[in-house]
């Protein structure tokens, strides 16, 4: 029998970053991560993504953890790809959803955080219909890590950290690229993410979409004082063919299918017309414009398919960066802890 | 203090605010059978076995009035009753508290009120004056028998808690009741506009990707009240004005002689939206304190230039009174998502602290913040209820004595209310209640009252 090796062994000192990533308690947004830590965890995801080149993709580092995810909301890539991180890195990871669980009992979402940190559970990863919910569970449970995996219109923190590692992974870089982020930004958390941090790492954001689905504080011309610090971090251009100008990266958002239905807009036609990224649009953009989607796609609405699968897109480069980077945030949320 | 009931009070060297009658300056108040028999005048001998108390740095005015306090009896008696409620107001200072119908079974029958008068005076604390519904059952679609509750005592109706959406119904309501004399007040909120917000729509409500309420779904229907006011000469009273764009149409409505009056919410006036961030607005806070329930309120809080607006509109007139619209909730309601939260402040026992914030900025005087505690929502209710507001001889002995200055922190644990519900845990204030009277009874006291009796004071 071999001993027991140590998590050293196993992982790049890059998945560590063991002197730069700071403790950290909870993951609820990047609105609280610093440029370098922001780097840091993108630098921690690459080594994160040699052990999943690997054959035997497995690694001690957090054996003896216990990992929930937590969906009150249906995902498919984010909760496979939470899972299968905590697994590669030898965690226990316990799948729930609301659904055949006691919230559909009626218990309320503090009783089951509290249940479940009763359980021992290390980390609680949460999607959840309502803006905050993570932020209310990190507040009422002291000894659970909480990990938002979408919350409401509010945060998708992980999602913009693949975003990120996806853009400095194709084009070298971040700082000073001009990102276009297109569609529904007034409900995306994906949209609202991403402002924090490609705007945090130094890039030009810029916002496109029909008015009656940008919020309105983004919309107005007047340098008015922001209390929220979000609003001066971005631009909006609801001309799209301006606002790709010289564009390194385009970022297509999913538009619900309800957002007609509820007023928003006269159609999906017109919404194509005017808003859909494909080929003829971006014929002002850098040639090797970076296109990116969060998925699921609307392939065909807000996104043509040829653009979609086509060789300046980097929409499957994101599937994979999610992985590496849920790793590097467990890691750095259950192996980090050394005060 | 039982034993006191009875005796005759005697307040010394208080400073006297009697906004009705234009009274402010340093003299004593006697009070003897419930009444008040002498104010101004410094009484060298106190009449034997009465209480003195030391007024020396308060300030004795008429007690306070709140058209706008929700106690929650019948049906929701685990957010709080009319004891309850009623003590709290003693602690904040109020001596009259108008409760909002919206209980369960809602106020719409005589039956009901009398039930809500006859708790009030079991508890035995303060005047209750029930506000009944302007529709049966609260349902917004005919009108409940208006002259029934204004004759069991009644004084105003409003179907809180939900708008009036129905223009033709609040036109109707506007109409039966001008010569009831009554007020009716609407809850204004446009539902088509608010949607599914559950804060004030800006950036702050857009970082936390929570619904955002505009500011026109109050604007809106408050123009049209006002209009169906102007067409029916019917008497609006404006619940709870949070908006800067609101002052603008109340200031014409009055410019044209309309019957319209307004209040404002010692919250509105204080705290912003940025609050809901967490750290109670004093900057970012941490991640984890974002998203606080206890800031949820309708009208939603809003952004600085709002709160500056209605400290103007209150200084100037435009808005006629403080009124707490007092939302207490049990913990459950308010321990959940924001989204799911229960919309409301506990606001009783703080109101006095958070309106004198502008005395102390100097945005408005003194004397004319007591005047829209006092004479203001008097004036709302209507001559018939002048007297509440006055510390004229002869009137009922309703009165408040307060320290504008005294410095202390908010602690919820220590409400009288059953909800806890306030985002000022925790602050600081400045002005609290020191004692107040209600029909010449002493139904609160602080520990800083200063009581000496008869013998020991000359």
């Amino acid at each position: 029998m071999t001993l027991p090796q140590t998590v050293e062994e196993h992982l790049t000192d890059e998945a560590m970053q063991a002197d730069v990533l700071p403790l950290r308690r909870h993951v609820l947004d990047l609105d609280d991560y610093t440029p370098e830590e922001l780097q840091a965890t993108l630098s921690s995801a690459q080594g994160m993504a040699e052990v999943l080149g690997r054959d035997i993709k497995k690694v001690p580092a957090l054996r003896g953890k216990v990992i929930v995810t937590l969906f009150y909301e249906a995902s498919t890539r984010t909760r496979v790809s939470f899972e299968e991180a905590g697994k590669v890195l030898s965690a226990d990871v316990i799948n729930m959803s609301s659904s055949g669980s006691s919230a559909d009992k009626g218990e309320s979402l503090l009783n089951t955080g509290l249940t479940l940190q009763a359980m021992g559970v290390d980390t609680l990863v949460v999607r959840h219909p309502h803006s905050g919910a993570p932020n209310f569970l990190a507040r009422n449970l002291d000894r659970v890590s909480v990990v938002n995996a979408g919350d409401g219109l509010h945060a998708h923190p992980t999602q913009a950290l693949l975003d990120l590692y996806t853009v400095q992974s194709r084009l070298g870089r971040i700082e000073g690229l001009k990102v276009v982020i297109v569609g529904d930004v007034l409900h995306s958390r994906v949209a609202r993410s991403a402002i924090w941090g490609f705007a945090k790492m130094g890039a030009q954001v810029v916002l496109s979409g029909p008015r009656t689905l940008m919020p309105l504080d983004f919309l107005k011309e007047d340098e008015q004082d922001d209390p929220a610090g979000l609003a001066s971090r971005v631009e909006v251009d609801t001309d799209l063919d301006r606002a790709v100008e010289g564009a390194e990266v385009v970022m297509a958002l999913r538009l619900q299918s309800e957002r007609q239905s509820g007023g928003f807009l006269p159609s999906i036609r017109e919404y194509i017309r005017r808003w859909q990224v494909n080929d003829a649009r971006l014929a002002k953009a850098k040639p090797d414009v970076l296109v990116m989607h969060p998925g699921p796609m609307n392939e065909g609405i807000e996104i043509s398919s040829g653009l979609a699968h086509g060789t300046r897109s980097a929409i499957e480069e994101q599937v994979t960066a999610g992985v590496a980077i849920r790793m590097a945030v467990l890691y750095q949320l259950n192996a980090g802890g050394s005060e | 203090m039982s034993e006191s009931l009875h005796r005759p009070i005697l307040i010394r060297r208080a400073r006297l605010i009697d906004p009705g009658r234009q009274v402010d300056s340093v003299g004593d108040i006697l009070l003897a059978d419930g009444r008040i028999s002498s104010c101004g005048p410094v009484i060298d001998v106190a009449p034997e076995g009465s209480v003195v108390i030391d007024g020396s740095g308060l300030v004795a005015s008429p007690g306070f009035i709140d058209l706008h306090a929700h106690l929650r009896e019948p049906g929701y008696e685990y957010k709080e009753t009319i004891e309850t409620g009623s003590q709290a107001a003693a602690r904040g200072g109020f001596t009259t508290i108008c409760c909002m119908p919206n209980t369960d079974p809602p106020i719409d029958s005589e039956a009901v009120v009398e039930f809500v008068l006859r708790r009030a005076r079991d508890s035995g604390m303060v005047r209750v004056l029930p506000v009944g519904c302007v529709s049966r059952g609260r349902k917004g679609k005919e009108l409940a028998d208006l002259e029934e509750l204004h004759n069991s005592g009644a004084v105003a109706f409003s179907d809180d808690g939900d708008p009036i959406q129905d223009a033709n119904l609040m036109r109707m309501a506007l109409a039966y009741s001008a010569d009831l004399g009554l007020p009716v007040s609407n809850h204004c909120q446009d539902l088509h506009l608010s949607g599914e917000g559950v804060m004030a729509e800006g950036a702050v409500a857009t970082r936390l990707g929570l619904p955002g309420i505009p500011p026109a779904a109050e604007d809106a229907m408050i123009a049209r009240d006002i209009a169906l006011a102007q067409s029916t000469g019917g008497r609006l009273h404006v619940a709870h004005i949070s908006t800067a764009g609101s002052v603008p149409l109340v200031r014409r409505a009055k410019e044209l002689g309309l019957r319209v009056t307004a209040e404002v919410c010692p919250h509105h006036l204080t705290i912003t939206d940025e609050w809901a961030m967490g750290s109670q607005g004093t900057g970012l806070g941490r991640a984890e304190w974002a998203y606080d329930t206890s800031t949820k309120v309708y009208p939603p809080l809003r952004q600085r230039s709002d709160a500056e607006t209605l400290v103007a509109a209150l200084a100037d007139g435009t808005i006629d009174c403080i009124a707490t619209d007092h939302a207490p909730h049990d913990i459950a309601s308010k321990q959940v998502t924001y989204q799911d939260a229960a919309f409301g402040i506990s606001v009783l026992e703080t109101a006095l602290g958070s309106s004198l914030q502008p005395v102390h900025d100097s945005r408005i005087s003194l004397a004319t913040l007591v005047e829209r505690l006092t004479a203001g929502p008097a004036r709302v209710l209507g001559q018939h209820y002048a007297t509440l507001a006055t510390l004229a001889t002869g009137t009922e002995a309703d009165i408040t004595l307060f320290d504008p200055d005294l410095k202390w922190t908010v602690d919820s644990a220590e409400f009288a209310s059953k909800g806890k519900n306030t985002p000022l845990d925790g602050t600081r204030l400045r002005g609290r209640t020191i004692a107040t009277i209600s029909a010449g009874r002493i139904v609160y006291q602080s520990p800083q009252l200063i009581v000496q009796e008869a013998d020991a004071a000359v």
